[in-house]
């Protein structure tokens, strides 16, 4: 360490910081990681912000639940209230219920804690949501990030477990019966479907075990999961170097972008506050999940209009949108003496499931199809991956569909339409829907692809109408300068690749369905503009009406 | 199929088409220009920004004094508490913790945009791995694996893999006592008689059995059975199971089918109120249509059918309560339930056999 020993005199830091600095290195060595990402260059982009939103969400989880623990009581003990809250003075309830209302009502400061956590909760499930989103339009989960992908749609499912958990634990009327939903369908399950229900609940539901259980889970187990998660996720992050857009001077041999030091980690830690600041606001302004109206869970009442927390929605509506009698027919039956109940089996596991696994398999899904095994660093616009898009749209309508499904009463209601009609109506969109949103979004991103071309061609339309002097009028085009024209074309454009014949000379029946999809993939493709094509354009005539100079000062 | 490859449909002859895969690209003109903000140049207007970022840090501190003065001036444990001082406090402590951590927030995000240097650098990539490496790892790998020998002693890795795949069972079966058997808990609830006394239908919440008087025809009562309350253990448990929905038609737009005709009394039915579906109270009744709606799910049963499913996501009726009327009046349940209630489960048929048998 120290550089006594060479010839050279040692150096000696000049500045303050610069001693410090010096001094921890000498002690713990990093100045070989200083070195490495003080200056680390990261590429700048809104869209890359849902994934701070999301890190810096469980950073308040954690802060926000941490202090909840030290007044929370998860006990399911019975007693009666003797808080502030006058309504429900003497009601008999459980103590973590009980507890929940001293949080809310006794607790300085409490109530807002609350919230904060509330909010901050469904804020991190939702960056996560959309935080993938912008992945997959962009095509980011492509190799090397494959791996980075499957650690984040782990850490989707860890978010709605952590959320599910922590929802249940008030036991008020609402959390309550979205646990007795949840018994229902894992009572559904074949076998060992009443065993888990009674092993999960210490007995019949409710017992007096699973709000313990949930906390240990919620406080516990599926935080570290998470933080283990997050580790591995940002390791990989910083493994594989950010992603950027496609631009002039961007490419996959590069990272063009801010400094970690000092700009980008100053928007990053910035940012930060005002993640907090917006929950803050939310948590001081907008009420949250007001236990103290829903009442003690009791099994015999209900209130119209209940809802889940927006992230378990898809689920609670693929519940609703099945139909348990179709004519004559029941979804559930018995077989071998068995009751096999598909009518809370089928939408409870086969959407989700679904999801989840085309989710997982998808980076390599599409490998296989294009046979692209190259590293990308690159992103794609979305209109540039017209079926990847149109994919992603697809699943993301179906998943609207069903999450729309869990409000059909509140649609009703708020709309004056029947229930029934809406019902039926979703149960349609649910199978056509993601079918039109495909063609649609496959039709807009080609139409968007045109556009592009036609702006990189002929320039972009300026609004200034000409009149030549044969009387003929024209509007006039600017053309764009060298980098923003670069933008436009710079972008791979795949061919279908048909299918080959493997090293024995045969094509394969697998080698087929690749190239089937291969052409479903790629046959309808707008390839970016080339600069012949350039010079043609410019041949025909339009050009020629423009004053170059003009043009110029246009085109800034 | 249409290999659009110019993206228009008309094409001229000078159009690159595909085929041409490699035809030639534009060049990458590389990293644009940089352009100096306003800040960089006129002095004042950096002095300008400056003081905005001081302006936004000084907000910052206003917001952590709001926070502390309401934490502070607002007394939730006096008399006079009420909740509009719940929620003025935490109004203002949102609103301070807002302004204190946006101040803080913007203010470096300001600083960053309008102080900070704003060149754009570009940086190599490396390979994520060397090929130097690579082969030395795999070099490795392959060493130790043939180090240990498992390769040429089968009878090791075999025993070994039998003895790992067996390991974890334990793990599972310390999980045995989390929960009691099911057994055929769920297949009875508190209706049956209990010493050969029938159980009277008491009102839920507060207990008070009901006369079949009092049940006019077109009401519903929230049903519990006698003696729930006073359970001291399981009292939910019980409940979860055996909450009842009472109401009364004309007898005329009952149907009951055979086996069922003295199961209801002078037109008033007793049906579970567990939803067949997944478990949710049936809580909502239409008076005008006789149908029970299941706010949960929307499942819909039609008491004129034996609350057969009309609409929604449920597969089977609710099961009926049979009820009689006692000496004095009252109405009381002559038997549980003849299936079990609330959700299905994989034993359940077989309770349904055993209860009929």
């Amino acid at each position: 360490m120290s550089a006594a020993s060479t010839a050279e005199p040692a150096f000696v830091a000049k500045t303050k910081t610069g001693r410090v600095t010096d001094f921890v290195d000498a002690r713990v060595g990093g100045s070989g990681i200083l070195r490495e990402f003080g200056r680390k260059v990261f590429p700048d982009h809104w869209s890359f912000m849902f994934g701070e939103v999301a890190l810096y969400s469980f950073v308040i989880l954690l802060l926000s639940g941490t202090f909840l623990t030290f007044f929370f009581d998860p006990s399911m003990a019975e007693t009666h209230y003797d808080g502030s809250y006058v309504p429900l003075k003497g009601v008999e309830m459980s103590v973590a219920y009980s507890s929940s209302l001293d949080i809310s009502f006794d607790v300085r400061g409490g109530l807002f804690m609350r919230q904060v956590h509330h909010w901050a909760a469904l804020l991190f499930v939702a960056s996560i949501a959309v935080h993938m989103l912008r992945v997959f339009f962009t095509g980011a989960f492509r190799r090397p990030r494959e791996m980075n992908w499957v650690v984040g749609s782990v850490l989707l499912i860890l978010a709605m477990a952590a959320g599910f958990t922590g929802y249940s634990l008030p036991d008020d009327l609402l959390s309550g019966n979205g646990l007795r939903i949840i018994d229902g369908v894992i009572k559904s399950i074949p076998i060992v479907g009443t065993y888990i229900s009674f092993f999960l609940f210490g007995g019949e539901f409710p017992g007096t075990a699973i709000i313990g259980r949930l906390y240990m889970l919620h406080i516990l187990l599926v935080p570290a999961l998470i933080l283990l998660m997050i580790v591995l996720h940002l390791f990989m992050v910083v493994v594989h170097k950010h992603t950027q857009y496609p631009g002039p001077g961007r490419n996959d041999n590069n990272v063009v972008g801010y400094p970690l030091g000092p700009v980008y980690a100053a928007k990053a830690g910035g940012f930060f506050f005002i993640v907090f600041g917006v929950l803050a606001l939310m948590a001081g302004f907008f009420t949250i999940n007001p236990i103290w109206n829903y009442g003690p869970y009791d099994p015999s009442p209900v209130s119209a209009g209940t809802q889940p927390d927006w992230y378990i929605g898809f689920v609670d509506g693929a519940l609703r949108l099945m139909p348990g009698v179709i004519g004559d027919f029941h979804f559930e039956y018995v077989i071998f003496g068995y009751t096999l109940t598909l009518n809370v089996l089928l939408p409870a596991l086969v959407p989700a499931g679904i999801l989840f696994t085309v989710m997982f398999m998808y980076p390599w899904i599409e490998r296989w199809i294009t046979k692209d095994d190259r590293e990308h660093h690159v992103l794609d616009r979305p209109r540039n991956a017209p079926t990847r898009t149109a994919i992603g749209m697809a699943g993301f309508v179906w998943y609207c569909v069903m999450w729309a499904a869990a409000g059909s009463d509140l649609i009703a209601t708020h709309f004056g339409v029947s229930l029934n009609d809406v019902t039926y109506w979703l149960r349609a969109l649910f199978f056509i829907g993601p079918i039109i949103a495909f063609i649609v979004t496959k039709r807009v991103a080609l139409a968007l692809q045109r556009k592009d071309r036609e702006i990189a061609l002929h320039g972009r339309e300026t609004g200034r109408i000409v009149r030549l002097p044969h009387g003929e009028f024209i509007e006039v085009h600017a053309p764009l300068d060298e980098y923003k024209r670069y933008k436009l074309v710079g972008f791979e454009s795949p061919n279908v690749l048909p299918a080959v014949p493997n090293e024995h000379g045969v094509v394969t029946r697998k080698e087929k369905r690749r190239a089937f999809l291969s052409k479903w993939f790629f046959e309808d493709r707008v390839a970016p503009a080339t600069p012949a094509e350039l010079e043609a354009a410019h041949g025909h005539g339009h050009a020629a009406v423009e004053a170059p100079e003009a043009a110029k000062s246009l085109s800034h | 199929m249409g290999n659009h490859s110019d993206g228009s449909p008309s094409h001229s002859g000078t159009v690159a088409t595909a085929g041409q895969n490699e035809v030639e690209k534009f060049q990458d003109p590389g990293i644009p220009p940089h352009r100096l903000r306003l800040a960089d140049t006129d002095p004042k207007a950096a002095k300008r920004a400056e003081r905005q970022v001081a302006l936004l840090f000084g907000i910052s501190v206003v917001g952590t004094l709001i926070f502390l003065v309401a934490y502070f001036a607002i007394d939730l444990g006096g008399a006079d508490s009420t909740i509009a001082n719940i929620r003025l406090q935490n109004m203002l402590l949102g609103l301070g913790t807002a302004f204190a951590m946006l101040g803080i927030g913007t203010g470096i995000v300001h600083w960053a945009k309008a102080l900070m240097p704003d060149h754009e650098v570009s940086e190599e990539r490396h390979a994520i791995r060397y090929e130097e490496d690579r082969q030395a790892a795999v070099r490795i790998v392959d060493d130790i694996v043939e180090e240990t020998g498992i390769k040429r002693r089968p009878l090791i890795r075999n025993t070994l893999l039998g003895a790992v795949a067996l390991a974890p069972l334990p793990a599972v079966a310390i999980f045995g006592d989390l929960g009691p058997r099911p057994d055929n808990k769920l297949s009875h609830t508190m209706w049956a008689p209990a010493e050969g006394k029938l159980k009277r239908l008491a009102r839920d919440p507060d207990g008070t059995p009901i006369k079949a008087s009092d049940v006019t025809i077109g009401s519903a009562f929230h049903v519990i059975p006698e003696g729930l309350n006073e359970l001291h253990e399981g009292k939910l448990n019980e409940k979860a199971k055996a909450v009842v929905l009472l109401m009364r038609l004309d007898p005329e737009s009952l149907n009951p089918s055979a086996g069922r005709e003295d199961w209801g009394y002078n037109g008033i039915v007793a049906y579970s109120k567990i939803c067949t579906h997944v478990g949710c109270p049936v809580a909502l009744y239409e008076q005008q249509t006789h149908h029970l709606l299941c706010p949960c799910h929307q499942s819909t049963f039609d008491l004129t059918q034996e609350c057969k499913v009309i609409f929604g996501p449920a597969s089977r009726p609710l099961p009926q309560l049979p009820i009689a009327v006692d000496d004095e009046g009252y109405l009381v349940a002559t038997s549980d339930f003849k299936e079990p209630v609330g959700p299905s489960y994989w034993e359940r048929d077989m309770h349904e056999r055993s209860i009929n048998s």
